[in-house]
């Protein structure tokens, strides 16, 4: 029984269709990247599988028991206010809220707070005002709220932007990490040759078709080598770009 | 000090308005950050006319009025949430006719002078019944804020991060208009129902100028709010000036020492 499954969806927003007769599943363990061009209904898709707007049809069935208490989630874009008057810890502190609702913090939450902030290296900026942050910093701290929240699957919307490359390469090395620790990973990514090193599974969306497999299925699909600009990194593969590319 | 606390009603007033300041502040900061800060006006104009159908009718005050401001609440909340509607517009219509209402209800009837009561607050207003349902009223206010604080914070600070992990905000914004609507009740009759709204936005704009966290931001403007209004009514009660506006001039004044230092911080 896979973790999520999606069938026939089609989402969008008033009279606009997205996303049209979309058909794949998520299996537990599962490293899926997403990639497609700007405005092919990615986001939109992530905000389906968080539930924050609902299928136009189709259907979207979690595993039982996966319920959003297990989920993290990094928005690409938040609607945060610029002048909101908050710590780093407490914005971190607030992705625990899923596991347990106290008046007050316990020692546990705390802990998973300051050890998901190790994790993205913001330990020293705990006390800062977040925004006071610089964009990358920023996109760290809601990386570790987001970790916070994690418990069965992680879902990132472009993770990666504004990090810096030190950064990003620790940001895949750690979800890598959690991948094998049995976290299934959902990631949107423009980032395609380090997308294919990592994921297990690769959703491909434009316009109007829809591409759904394993990565080594998707690197010799006419799609995924257009997309990859015939870059093929593979290097078991019989019938490599490399030679006739140029 | 010891001679203006020789008057009941002064004892009263002082129970009373210290734990609608409370209430008033805690609220202010999710309502100024939530920008529902038109929210509390609205409500408060809604109140006026709640209560000038109740002095018509005969009944105590306070049994209308909470039902009719909570209602009330509901509307507005529900008219904000939803883009299609201008929310602004909205309440400014629901406010405004609340106010016709209320000020044709009491011409009609004869209550000239208590609508000046009505509008800008009296320490006298508050009789003990009245007073022991506020008290009663804050400290349920005050509780249910600190029990959903956290949850509060997280949805006011990102609210579709919040339903993604599985809670429910309109849950919380229901509770939030809720503890708006019973703070609003319980202090209008002090400080008037045109002033009340001030005590709900200054103290945590005051508090913002120079606290980052949400924590401090929070107990600054509760202590800021209490305070003003000690001082506003000390005042109030030794020169004979009205108690609201009094209370309102020593929050505006607060609000200035608070931005003048921020600006001198900023400056060093
Ligand atoms: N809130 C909205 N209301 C109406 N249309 C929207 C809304 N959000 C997105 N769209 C439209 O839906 C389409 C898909 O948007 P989406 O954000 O899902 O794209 P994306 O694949 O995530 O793009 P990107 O790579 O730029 O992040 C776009 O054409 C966009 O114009
Ligand atoms: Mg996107």
């Amino acid at each position: 029984m896979p973790l999520i499954s999606c069938s026939n969806l089609k989402m969008g927003y008033e009279g606009k269709i997205v996303i049209s007769d979309l058909t794949f599943d998520i299996n537990s363990g599962d490293y899926l990247c997403i990639v497609g061009e700007n405005g092919s209904g990615k986001t939109t898709l992530m905000k389906g599988l968080l539930g924050l707007i609902s299928p136009i049809s189709g259907k979207i069935e979690y595993l039982e028991g996966l319920k959003q208490r297990y989920i993290g989630y990094l928005p690409q874009q938040t609607s945060i206010q610029k002048d909101f008057p908050c710590s780093v810890l407490e914005v971190v502190l607030s992705g625990t809220l899923n596991k347990k609702f106290l008046p007050i913090y316990s020692k546990e939450q705390k802990n998973l707070a300051l050890e998901n902030m190790e994790k993205v290296n913001i330990l020293d900026l705990k006390k800062k005002s977040f925004q006071e942050l610089s964009g990358g910093q920023k996109q760290r701290v809601l990386l570790a709220r987001a970790l916070c929240a994690t418990g069965k699957l992680l879902i990132l919307d472009e993770p990666i932007t504004g990090l810096d490359p030190i950064a990003s390469q620790d940001l895949y090395d750690l979800i890598g990490k959690l991948n094998k620790q049995g976290i299934t990973i959902v990631m949107v990514s423009h980032d395609i040759t380090t997308s294919v090193k990592h994921a297990s599974h690769i959703l491909h969306m434009s316009g109007d078709s829809y591409f759904y497999g394993t990565t080594h299925q998707y690197m010799h699909s006419e799609i995924g080598e257009k997309f990859m600009l015939r870059d093929c990194p593979c290097d078991k593969c019989s019938h490599s770009n490399k030679g006739d590319r140029l | 000090m010891i001679e203006m606390l020789s008057y009941n009603f002064m004892i009263r007033a002082l129970i009373v308005g210290t734990l609608v300041s409370l209430c008033a502040a805690l609220l202010g900061v999710i309502l100024v950050l939530k920008r529902y800060s038109m929210i509390g006006d609205g409500l408060s104009h809604v109140g006026f006319g709640a209560l000038a159908i109740a002095a018509a009718a005969n009944i105590a005050p306070l049994y209308v009025a909470i039902p009719v401001v909570l209602l009330a609440a509901f509307c507005l909340l529900r008219l904000s949430e939803n883009s299609k509607i201008n929310g602004d517009a909205a309440i400014a219509v629901i406010s405004s006719t609340a106010v016709a209402t209320g000020v044709i209800v009491a011409s009609v009837t004869g209550l000239n002078t208590d609508l000046n009561s009505y509008l800008f607050g009296s320490v006298l207003a508050t009789s003990n019944g009245d007073a022991v349902m506020c008290v009663v009223l804050s400290i349920v206010v005050i509780l249910l804020f600190l029990l959903f604080y956290n949850k509060i914070f997280a949805v006011t600070f990102d609210e579709s991060f919040s339903k993604a992990c599985g809670t429910r905000p309109s849950v919380y914004n229901i509770i939030i208009a809720v503890l708006t609507a019973l703070t609003i009740v319980i202090g209008m009759r002090i400080m008037g129902t045109l002033l009340i709204s001030a005590l709900i936005i200054f103290p945590s704009l005051t508090a913002m100028r120079l606290c980052k966290s949400f924590k401090s931001v929070m107990i600054t403007a509760g202590i800021l709010s209490v305070i003003c209004f000690l001082l506003g009514l000390t005042a109030s009660y030794y020169l004979d000036i009205p108690t609201g506006p009094t209370v309102v001039v020593s929050n505006c004044i607060m609000l200035v020492i608070f931005w003048l230092v921020s600006k001198i911080k900023a400056c060093r």
